[in-house]
This record gives structure tokens, sequence and C-alpha cells, in this order.
């Protein structure tokens, strides 16, 4: 028979925990990185320079924020491609608010609130009509980007306040206020994936969806909620944008979805789901931010530019898989 | 469970079936693949809805509308497909969906579940760190972790759905003190297998379903092997294997000195036109690695092939095509089929080239060579464009035999033939393979079912650990001689 009246001796064993280690295997891209930083530090003086370096992260910040969104939207298989026009239309809306006639938390509550409007749509039609999120926001990449169109009528939504351009342009302590949102916003996800059911739920519906409908998790709905969580963050990017550009651009944005998936993947995300983190897509956003500064840094013609980060964001994958096997 | 019925499209899964479990007793679910077993389980726990009959749970009406409510009223089911989530621990696996939380937050306690897990492996005698991600655990311990979680819902009724098909004898034993336990403690647990063995040796009461019909309950300890037999089959089971003489000609093919790093080492196999060789071993012997390099997908370390005494050089499974050789794989769904293609894609995607005329296919020629097919293999299919995922399983796999006959290979390799397919389509895959031993070709025929390997070879091997150990006549073949050979008692 068991042994079943044993159970004093377990409770006596504290489990340890190690939820707090980071685990550097999970993060070998960080060396790519320094190897970046320590590659430019050396060809060009510039590079260094606090004030270039805080461009880059603030920059940066702007596809890191979508990034961490669609990092959970592949995590369960799926992917945004509508991160891009949702940044330009809630660009537009915001602005359109953030004049002195309003208080500045009514253009950011109505941002925020444009941007998971249409997560929540994307994560509706994909998980409740069975369409691949893939067409699903690609449907979407192309109805805000309208919209965007439609209600600017195609021209930069001006007149906004002082206190809306500080979101994007100011500083507190000589660091640019992006970083500090690119941060919060980083605290929170990588909180909401590492500590809470919602968290536990995105890996397991992308690491096994059949075993999450048999353990009796809500697929659809946490589904809905990855994207509305996803819209949310172009949204917090679309005002940071909007508030820098100092106008609602309705042609802003373009390609960043392509950014933030690069992110995301160089940074360990898996598009077959189930595997990824927040810092890992940060360090992802980095290397390609750093990647852009030092090309430009180092006098490389544009069209160069394109190819090389093409090639180094491909190369960067794969040394991350062969070193993974 | 109460008069349940169902109806898929096109199907009728289960008909008026009453089905009823005792409080603290072992009840044995038994029927042919597609009797409605899974189906009826499955309504059972709210992953389907019956389209009519009524279900009562300790004498009380229930209606579960999802998982979570038949989780909460005390039914659990370990599910016959592993479901894990690879990149998960073991902790996080177990607490999918109910993961403990720290006092009015929303923040997991990683602490807690970690703790309740080892306590709950601890109750189980199961030793696995919980902290393991579930990729890192070989199939058998996967297994039982999935039975762990079952377990840990506390339920009155736990459903195991075939938990012994991944696991090893120890295992069996160990999960069969589990299931006596919980027994005592008054859970019902339902038992679905196909192992007449373990029935025996531990139901209490036998339901035995066919066709979406209940034919019987009745007590273990008042029935046979053959009675289940019959029940499950409706018919008298005299055909099972019905093998034919065939004319045994010359050696077609020899395999010489075969290595491939730790999988298997100095195998030699030789098979004659007309013959059928059985291949026999255990899990993990290395029988299906061997073969995996005779048909060039992993090319062998060192070794030679003689087809019809000349050596050939396969390098590549469009090497051994060349050469007349087919191989139907272990997986028919994971390495077989295209599943969402017509019964004639798939018969015909190895051998298409040999359809076309100045560049586009020839659809007349290829439909009528598929027809001949399909007749003669006694396919049961509309038509050539049905789409294969809608056939039975021996239907499946007769269309992946008929793969290879189109390109009239000499030399069919035949991974698990039978595996997963019912009793009736395992008799019709038997006979077909006799026919084709009696027009001369070469049968080799993996198979860890040893009433199978007796029934239908000609000869057989036998491997152990990546060696061959024996080789026997079909006159000396006993299971006993079998095993000895597959335990490596004697080589």
């Amino acid at each position: 028979m068991l042994n079943i009246g044993n159970l004093n001796e377990v409770k006596n064993k504290t489990v340890r925990t190690n939820s707090y280690k980071i685990d550097l295997k999970n993060f070998q891209t960080i060396f790519i990185l320094l190897g970046m930083i320590v590659l430019l530090s050396i060809l060009t003086p510039a590079f260094l320079q606090v004030r270039n370096l805080m461009n880059v992260v603030r920059q940066v910040s702007l596809t890191a924020i979508i990034g961490m969104g669609v990092t959970m939207c592949i995590i369960t298989t799926g992917i945004d491609l509508s991160s891009g026009s949702v940044v330009a239309l809630v660009g537009v809306v915001a602005a359109s608010f953030a004049s002195d006639q309003y208080p500045l938390i009514v253009s950011i509550i109505i941002g925020l609130a444009v941007g998971a409007l249409a997560g929540f749509i994307n994560g509706s039609i994909s998980a409740l009509g069975g369409i691949p999120p893939f067409i699903a926001t690609l449907g979407m990449m192309l109805a805000a980007r309208g919209v965007a169109l439609i209600l600017s009528d195609g021209k930069p939504v001006t007149n906004i306040s002082s206190s809306f351009e500080f979101i994007g342009g100011g500083y507190i302590l000589r660091v640019p206020v992006p970083i500090y949102i690119m941060l919060l916003c980083a605290v929170i996800s990588h909180i909401l994936l590492k500590h809470t059911r919602y968290g536990k739920y995105v890996y397991a519906i992308g690491g096994n969806q059949q075993a999450a409908i048999v353990s009796g998790i809500n697929v659809k709905k946490y589904l809905i909620m990855v994207y509305t969580f996803a819209g949310i963050m172009s949204a917090v990017s679309g005002i940071v944008l909007a508030s820098r550009l100092s106008a609602g651009q309705p042609t802003a944005g373009v390609n960043y979805e392509m950014d933030a998936i690069a992110s995301s993947v160089i940074g360990g995300t898996s598009l077959a789901g189930g595997i990824g983190t927040i810092p890992g897509t940060i360090i992802g956003a980095l290397i390609i931010g750093v990647l852009n500064n030092g090309l430009v840094l180092l006098n490389v013609s544009p069209y160069v530019q394109q190819v090389l980060k093409g090639v180094i964001i491909v190369v960067a994958v794969l040394i991350d898989k062969r070193k993974k096997r | 469970m109460i008069k349940i019925s169902k109806e898929f499209p096109g199907v009728r899964a289960l008909n008026n079936v009453d089905f009823r479990v005792r409080k603290g007793t072992i009840h044995a679910l038994m029927g042919e693949n597609g009797a409605g077993k899974s189906t009826l389980m499955k309504i059972l726990i709210g992953l389907y809805k019956a389209d009519s009959g009524e279900i009562k749970f300790n004498g009380e009406l229930v209606k579960f509308q999802s998982i979570q409510d038949a989780l909460n009223a005390g039914i659990s089911m370990i599910h016959q497909e592993l479901s894990p989530v690879p990149y998960m621990t073991v902790a996080e696996n177990i607490f999918l969906g109910r993961e403990p939380r720290h006092k009015n937050s929303f923040w997991v306690n990683d602490r807690e579940m970690e703790r309740k897990t080892v306590e709950l492996l601890k109750q189980l005698e199961i030793s696995i760190d919980p902290r393991e991600k579930m990729l890192n655990l070989s199939t058998a311990y996967m297994q039982m972790v999935e039975i762990a979680k079952a377990i840990s819902y506390d339920s009155k009724l736990i459903i195991m759905d075939e938990p012994t098909s991944a696991i090893t004898e120890k295992e069996v034993e160990h999960l069969f003190r589990i299931i006596k336990w919980l027994k005592s403690k008054g859970v019902a647990i339902i038992y679905i297998s196909h192992k007449m063995d373990e029935i025996f040796k531990i139901a209490d009461e036998i339901t035995v379903l066919r066709d979406g019909e209940l034919v019987d309950t009745v007590l273990s300890s008042q029935t046979s092997r053959e009675k289940l037999i019959e029940m499950m089959v409706g018919r008298e089971l005299k055909h099972l294997f019905p093998k034919e003489e065939a004319q045994i000609g010359d050696v077609i093919l020899e395999i010489k000195n075969f290595s491939r790093g730790k999988k298997f080492k100095n195998v030699n196999i030789k098979v004659r036109k007309g013959e059928i060789l059985g291949v026999a071993g255990l899990m993990g012997a290395g029988r299906t690695e061997v073969m995996e390099s005779l048909f060039g997908i992993v090319p062998p370390d060192t070794g030679e092939v003689y087809i019809n005494g000349k050596k050939v050089n396969i390098r590549s499974p469009q090497d051994a095509v060349k050469h007349k050789i087919g191989f139907l794989t272990e997986d028919r769904k994971f390495s077989g089929l295209y599943l969402p293609l017509s019964v004639k894609d798939n018969m015909s995607i190895v051998n298409i080239n040999n359809y076309i005329k100045t560049g586009l296919i020839n659809h007349k020629a290829l439909e009528d060579d598929c027809n001949k097919l399909v007749e003669m293999l006694n396919i049961k299919t509309p038509g050539l464009d049905q789409i294969v995922n809608n056939l039975s399983g021996g239907n499946q796999q007769k269309v992946l035999i008929a793969r290879w006959l189109l390109i009239n290979a000499d030399i069919l390799i035949l991974d698990e033939p039978t595996r997963g397919i019912d009793v009736g389509a395992k008799a019709e895959i038997h006979r077909l393979m006799s026919n084709l031993a009696k027009q001369g070709k070469a049968i080799i025929m993996i198979s860890s079912e040893l009433p199978e390997i007796l029934g239908m070879s000609d000869r057989i091997v036998v491997m152990h650990e990546g060696r061959l150990t024996g080789e026997l006549s079909r006159a000396e073949a006993s299971q006993e001689n079998i095993m000895k050979y597959a335990t490596g008692m004697v080589s």
C-alpha cells in the first residue's frame, strides 16, 4: 500500500524558489548586445556619449513597448500586425483631445481606450470567430490606418498642450520621460507574465492549447485579453509618439509592428509558441536600436543599412537558436 | 449516464447508451476504436454536449457546460493524448487552471504551488522535481504527472483513458497501487484500456461498447477474455491472422553490418521474395531506427545494402524509392499522411512524376490506377477526392499502403501497420499483407504486438538494445522465446 501517513516529513522541507534568479541561458542575446556596444565604442567615439545613449533608448522605447504586447501574442502562437496602424490611430485620437481645453488625463484615457478597443476586436475576431490572428490583425492594420486618415482628413492633428508634449519630449532627472514609461510598462508586463494566472495561461495556451482547454481554462477569454493588452501597449506607444512629434500623424508608425516582432523574436520568443520573456524583448529592441544608431554614426548609406539590418536580425536569431540546441 | 446519444456530421457516435459506475469501484470501459468510449467520456466531462440523454452524478441531475464545471463537481480525466505544456514546470502543469494565489491578490504563489506539488508527489511516491520542465521528462514520467494532476483535483470520479500506453510495467504496478488506494478512499475510477491483463487485474466491472451502442455491463469475475473479445467485435475472431502460404523465393534484400551511433550495431537482415519478416523487440530496441537507415532517412554510419544480390547505395529516401522500397512509418498522422489532402493526392505523392505528360499531370491515367488500388485494397471511401482525414484509421493505413503499391514497391517496410486501428480493420490489413506476399513482395513488419508477429511472420528476427539477438522460424517461435531474446536474456 501507499505510504500515506508520512506527510509531516514533507512539510518540514522547504522548497527553494529561484523565480527571482535570472537564468542567463535565456538571455544569451544580451551578449550580442554587449558585443555590439563594445564594437561601436571602439569604432566611433560619438556612440558612448550619454546624450547619444539616451537618444537610442528613447527611440527604442516606442517599439519596445509595442513589443511587450506583441510578445504575449506570439507566446500564444499568435501575432499582431496592427500595432503600427494602432499607433497612428491612437496618436490622431489622443492629439484631438490634447489641447488646453481638456485635462491631460482625458486624452491619455481616450487614447488607451481606443487601443484597447482595437485589440479587443483583434482578439474577439480571432478567438471567437476562429480566424487566424495573422488575418484578423492584418485586417485591423488596414482598417485602423484608414480610420486614422478619415478622422484627421489625412492631415496631422496639431494644437496640443505643452503638458501633453511632456510625455514624449520631457525629462525627469535628465532622463527622457519615454524611458520611464518603457520601464513601467516592462515591470507591469513582466509581473503579468510571470506572477499572475493570466501569465501562466498565456504560456499554457501557447505551449499546448489542448492542455489548457482540458485544464478548464477559458482559452478564448484569455486570448482576447492578450490582444487587448497588446492594443493598450500600442496605444501607449502611440501617445508617446504623438507627444514627441507634437502632432497626431495619421501616417506615423509605419512598420513599427515589424520592429516589435523582430525585437520579440531576437529576444528569444518562439513563433511556435510557449516561450518568450519581457526582458528578452527589451534586449531585442535595444539590439535593433543600437544597430540603427551605429550604422548612422558610421555614415553607412541608408540603402546598405537596410541590408545590414536584415542580415543582422536573422543572424542574431540563428545564433540564439544554435545555442539553445 | 442515461440514454446518451450524440451525432457528429455523418456519424452516429453514440446511440441511447446507458452507463453507470458505482462509488468506490473500478469500472473498465472497453470497445474497439470508434466504439464511442472517448466520446462518451468527453460528454461526461463537459467537453462535448450530448444530443439527448441525461447525466446523474451522486444521484443529482447535472448539466456540465464546460470542463471547469465537471472538475468542480468532482470529475477529472487523464487524457489519452498526453497534454503537458512542455516549457512549464511540473508544478505549473499540475496546478494549471487553479494556481494558488497570495491572499487577496492576483499574484500567483509559486512557493505554495511547489510545496503542494511536493506533497502530492510524495503522497503518490513519485520522485520528480516539481521545478523540472515537462519537456525534460521521459514519456513515462509525463504520464505519471498527468496521473498526479488528475488525482490532485480530489475528484470523486477519475476517468483514465489508456493511462498505461506510455509507461513501463513497473510504473503500471505503481499506478495500480495508486488506483487501489483511491478505491479504498471511495473514489470511483473509469478505466479505459485495450489490455486484457490489466482489465482483469484491476477492474470490478466491465462495460463494453460497440459501434456507439452499449453491449453489456458485466462483473469482471464472471467473464473471460474470449467473451469480452466477442462482445467487442460482435463476431468470433477466427480470421484474426489470415496468414496464407506464399511462395518464398530468392533473397531480394540483404543488409550487412548496419551500425549507427548508439542506436544499433552490426545488424544483418535478409528478406526473401514472398516472405513476411517480423521484427520483434521492446520499444527503443532500435527496430525503427534500422529501417529508417535502410530507407535512407538517416543513413547508417557503416553497413551495406544488397538488392537482388547487387550492392546499392541508399543515402536518402529518394534513393530508396528508386530501388522500389516502400516505408509505412510508425506514426501515420505525423509522418505519413497529408491529412487535409484527398485520397488521390495521398496515394500519388511519391509517384506523381510517372503521370506527368509534357509538364502537366495526366489525371485520367492517375485516377484509373488509383481506382484500381482502391478496389484491390478494399478502401472504403466515397471517392478519390475524399479528404483523408475523414477516413477511419484502417482505411488511412490502406491509402498509405496503396501509395507504395503505386510505385510498384518490391520491398515493403511496415512499421506497426495495425497500431491504433480496430480489430476488424486489422484483420483486413493482415489479409492484404498475405496477398501482397503471395504476389512476391517482400514484407518487413515491425510490430510490438506479439500475437501479430507470431500470426503473420514467416520468419522473425528479434532486437534488443540495438543488436539483433535472435532469429526464429515460424515453427520455432513462441511468445516465450521471443520475449527471452527481446529482453536480452539469451543472445
